[in-house]
């Protein structure tokens, strides 16, 4: 039985790293996204609504796992010879706009409609209405969900490895073929996905304590 | 006063304006003009269609039939017009609908900054002439949860003064209010008026009608039931359902 060293170490946080990048490009792609998703979730438009809600419905009702296969053998079946990093990184943004999308979306709505009704008699336009007047109060309100969410992503890249990823579960198993100590190597494995979420998790926590207080 | 700017074209003018709720008649055949510098009270008992009817004005709400002008603005569901008619028009709400996540002084310069395209230096000497006008000046670089409700208000018309409209429209700006904050927000509407602005008022309060008021508007159902002076009003009503309403409300003063 080998022993865990530096090397094994050093193996488990270059795979933590591409949990961090995956967990980083699905957060940005999908704050971008989501974002545009709950527009037009909430948008006058019948269409759109229709539209957004079917594509979240799609994406909240399928596995993440049989989402990442689709988008990484589908952008090769339509004859895109694509990095496997970009696949996954669409699979991942596709998911998490749909899921930020939706929790925005309940944001925006939480916001009295007396706000959108004050800003439109002031002569505002739609674009300063959501920027100035919409958005950062919507924002505030979906934070402890968009920290719970982001915890489920953390968590959730640990699906590329499906894809062949060597993520930082998919290094731990490596690592734990090799040394035939699957408990150590999995009880720090789960240690380092611990200390990523858990003190996202209080933050989010408190943010939602602040905000009940705040509107007390 | 009316009398005197009879022959002028209206500044605001709704001809057999009608709008239905799905199925709910909200407004039937409404037909009123405001020349400028009048100042309207329109009152009603609750469901009449009177906030409706100045939600029309500046297109918060569609109408389905008729046509409202504005300052020789046809009100139409083009962008273009409800600008141009938004632009004239400043409007206070029951409820405030202050910016909360906004200091005071930003919720007064935003829509200077954005619409007027006015520099932020600018928007803020305006904000603060109007703050001063209504007497907040030392509060703005509050948030609006700081302020006592009165003060709320009050920072809600100097809001819609800072886009220097040509009328206000005022959808029972007390009637959220504490009994002992209705009066400095009345005392700035009635300074309002006294410095010739145009208004129309959705209140209860009788006497700010009979102090400022050039004509008194009842609806009920939808309808423009009668109109007159304020002493032609509260001395001899007309209409039955007039007389009822003056005789709830005048009950309780």
């Amino acid at each position: 039985m080998a022993s865990i060293g530096f090397n094994e170490l050093f193996f488990l946080l270059q795979g933590l790293k591409w949990t961090v990048a995956l967990t980083i490009i699905g957060f940005i792609g999908g704050g971008i996204f989501g974002l545009l998703v709950a527009l037009a979730r909430t948008a006058e438009s019948k269409l759109l609504q229709k539209v957004t809600t079917g594509y979240i419905a799609i994406f909240q009702g399928t596995p993440l796992l049989m989402q990442l296969f689709v988008v990484y053998y589908g952008v090769a079946l339509i004859g895109l010879n694509v990095d496997a990093w970009i696949a996954v990184a669409i699979a991942f943004t596709l998911h998490a706009s749909a899921y930020l999308g939706e929790i925005w979306r309940g944001g925006i709505q939480a916001v009295p409609k007396g706000q959108t009704e004050a800003a439109k008699a002031l002569g505002l336009h739609y674009t300063s209405r959501v920027k100035d007047v919409i958005l950062p109060q919507a924002l505030k309100i979906s934070l402890p969900a968009t920290i719970g969410f982001l915890v489920q992503l953390i968590k959730g890249t640990s699906l590329a490895a499906i894809v062949g990823f060597v993520e930082l579960s998919r290094a731990g198993q490596i690592v734990s073929n090799q040394t035939f100590r699957p408990l150590t190597v999995f009880a720090i494995i789960g240690l380092i996905y611990f200390l990523i979420c858990w003190p996202l998790s209080l933050w989010g926590a408190r943010t939602e304590r602040r905000l009940q207080t705040a509107t007390r | 006063m009316p009398q005197t700017t009879a022959n002028q074209t209206p500044l605001i003018a709704m001809e057999g304006v009608g709008k239905w709720y799905g199925a709910y008649h909200a407004l039937r055949n409404v037909n009123i003009s405001v020349a400028k510098g009048e100042k309207i009270v329109l009152c009603g008992p609750s469901g009449s269609g009177k906030s409706t009817l100045i939600r029309c004005i500046n297109h918060l709400e569609e109408i389905q039939e008729g046509k409202i002008t504005v300052e020789g603005t046809v009100l139409t569901g083009s962008t273009s017009a409800v600008d141009a008619v938004r632009r004239e028009v400043g409007m206070v709400f029951q409820s405030f609908n202050l910016f909360p996540h906004m200091t005071i002084l930003e919720n007064c310069t935003l829509a200077p900054m954005r619409v007027k395209k006015l520099s932020k230096a600018e928007a803020e000497a305006t904000a603060r002439k109007y703050l001063e006008r209504v007497r907040i000046v030392d509060q703005a670089d509050k948030f609006p949860a700081q302020l006592s409700g009165g003060q709320q208000q009050r920072a809600a018309i100097a809001r819609a003064l800072c886009m220097e409209p040509k009328a206000m429209l005022f959808d029972e700006p007390t009637s959220a209010l504490d009994p002992e904050m209705v009066k400095e927000v009345l005392d700035t509407m009635i300074g309002l008026a006294r410095d010739g602005m145009t208004m129309i008022c959705v209140t209860h309060e009788m006497g700010f009608a009979r102090q400022v008021a050039d004509r008194v508007v009842f609806m009920a159902s939808g309808e423009i039931i009668e109109e007159g002076t304020p002493e032609e009003f509260f001395r001899n009503p007309q209409h039955q359902r007039t007389r009822a309403f003056l005789g709830e409300i005048l009950a309780h003063h």
